[in-house]
């Protein structure tokens, strides 16, 4: 589709409804400016990461918003493809958080491939997601954006605890210890902090926090103990994929930092370099 | 003839023998061209001011970092022959920073073994925390520890691994001068009796000549000086 016609596509949805929610994302961007704001005051250093994500994610949803007729009309083989390509996406956008580690980028898209495939693929064979696109692709891309917030926490996470705890792995190597073994702690510590979010959402699930898919699935006339059945079974999925990839980022980055000599790679922002002289 | 074997007196093999071991990152080169060798029973100190290279000297011999050129001989045999887990029991580094984790003294100091899962040497542990004065500590939380009491638990981790040789690092550079005293006549002793060979990197001229019997003097990363302590120490 050229721009041109995506632009008279765009067009062609603005009416009243669409002006209404135009207002409404306004107010919203007010507060989220607010926000912003108040980041830069205390001295967050967020405001231009906000920013960009705000715009960005706007753009897209909108995009996605016009696309979803079209997207959802392909043949059900092209889902599996729009998928493929939602990880690459997410492989992309979560390599960053983990930047500096080595075999970053290759580690974000095997343990985000493993643990949202996995589970997709499951639940697709078992009949949990139904073998359509319209489930398919709003499902699997809920279960991918999920598992690649989870990785990029791991990596992050992962990163902070090996820079700060250099000292201890190092004193831990030098007395003849398996990598595996000095690192262990602080990748534990990693996959422990990136799956807090998602165990503090299945808690909070019915009382905290009332999803939108069963909201929709009442709304639209669905048995509400289904929806409800059905919501779990989509937070499980979004538990399971986020442990699945946590748990594979960790075990393939702490193989990635160190040297076939055993040696702890330097790690970029590691400001306390031990390659440093003296 | 290696030149650090001129006038040492020393008819040993020696245990450790870098040959021209070099180090650059970055462009930089940290460590250059440093040819030494070091016996069993033996102290040879590092000396050198902030920068020299000394730290990272360290580092290679335990290959916590890799040499660009050059090498290490360890028993006449090239470092990269060994496993890197064997190399560095035989040839221990105790860090400036004792870097304990949080737990016991005791398991502090059986570390080793437990990373490794192997068997702890439970009798060789109380008697090397008894040498050197902490064996009341057993169960002693490390944080309620001084830096003094600290860096002997780091010793006595390493030395749990029967090492060979040790590496220390500024081994005494946060302790007052009365720990300081007693830690460099445990070290002494310690050489001594296990006969191991020991390279200790100190600031101070003082403490490499009432420990070391000989002196490796380092500049820009390179050798500026070597000879006895005394040779060196009054150039």
């Amino acid at each position: 589709m050229t721009p041109e016609a995506l632009f008279a596509q765009l067009l062609a949805h603005i009416d009243a409804t669409v002006l209404k929610g135009l207002f409404q994302v306004g107010a919203a961007v007010a507060i989220a400016l607010l926000v912003v704001g108040v980041s830069r005051v205390r001295g967050l250093a967020l405001e231009r990461e906000f920013s960009i994500a705000l715009v960005r994610g706007f753009i897209q949803v909108l995009v996605m918003g016009s696309l979803i007729g079209v997207l959802l009309s392909v043949q059900y083989f092209w889902s599996w493809i729009i998928l493929v390509g939602m990880i690459g996406g997410a492989t992309w956008i979560s390599k960053n958080r983990g930047d500096g580690l080595p075999g970053v980028t290759r580690v974000s898209f095997l343990a985000i491939s493993f643990g949202a495939g996995t589970v997709i693929v499951a639940m697709t064979l078992i009949g949990a997601i139904e073998s359509t696109v319209r489930d398919l692709v709003p499902i699997g891309s809920m279960i991918i954006a999920n598992a690649m917030k989870i990785n990029s926490l791991a990596l992050d996470r992962i990163r902070g605890e090996v820079i700060s705890n250099r000292d201890e792995i190092e004193a831990g190597l030098a007395l003849g210890a398996p990598p595996s073994a000095v690192v262990t702690r602080h990748i534990q510590t990693g996959v422990r902090a990136a799956l807090i979010p998602t165990i503090d959402s299945l808690k909070s699930l019915g009382w905290v926090w009332i999803p939108g898919i069963m909201t929709g699935m009442i709304l639209s006339g669905e048995n509400p103990l289904y929806a409800g059945l059905y919501q779990f079974v989509i937070m499980a999925m979004i538990f399971a994929a986020g442990g699945l990839t946590s748990m594979s980022s960790s075990l393939l980055i702490s193989e990635h930092l160190f040297t076939d000599a055993e040696q702890l790679k330097q790690i970029k922002s590691d400001e306390s370099n031990a390659d440093a002289i003296e | 003839m290696n030149p650090d074997t001129e006038n040492t007196g020393l008819d040993d093999a020696p245990l450790i023998e870098t040959v021209e071991l070099t180090r650059i990152v970055e462009e930089t080169t940290v460590v250059d061209s440093v040819s030494a060798v070091v016996s069993r029973g033996e102290i040879m100190a590092v000396v050198g001011p902030s920068g020299a290279g000394k730290s990272s000297f360290l580092r290679l011999l335990n290959r916590l970092d890799e040499p660009t050129s050059g090498t290490v001989y360890v028993d006449g045999e090239d470092y990269r022959q060994f496993s890197p887990r064997i190399l560095r029991q035989r040839i221990g580094l105790v860090p400036q920073k004792p870097s304990l984790v949080p737990g016991t003294v005791w398991e502090n100091a059986v570390r080793g073994p437990k990373l490794r899962g192997e068997p702890v040497p439970e009798e060789r542990t109380y008697e090397l925390l008894e040498r050197l004065d902490i064996a009341d500590y057993g169960t002693k939380s490390v944080s309620e520890l001084s830096g003094g009491e600290a860096q002997r638990v780091a010793l006595t981790r390493t030395l749990v691994n029967e090492p060979d040789a040790l590496l220390l690092d500024e081994p005494t550079s946060n302790l007052d001068a009365e720990t300081e005293s007693h830690v460099e006549k445990l070290l002494q002793e310690i050489v001594t009796d296990f006969g191991i060979a020991c390279v200790i990197v100190t600031h101070s001229p003082d403490q490499a000549r009432r420990l070391a019997n000989r002196v490796l003097s380092l500049k820009g990363g390179a050798v500026s000086d070597r000879g006895t302590s005394c040779e060196v120490l009054s150039r």
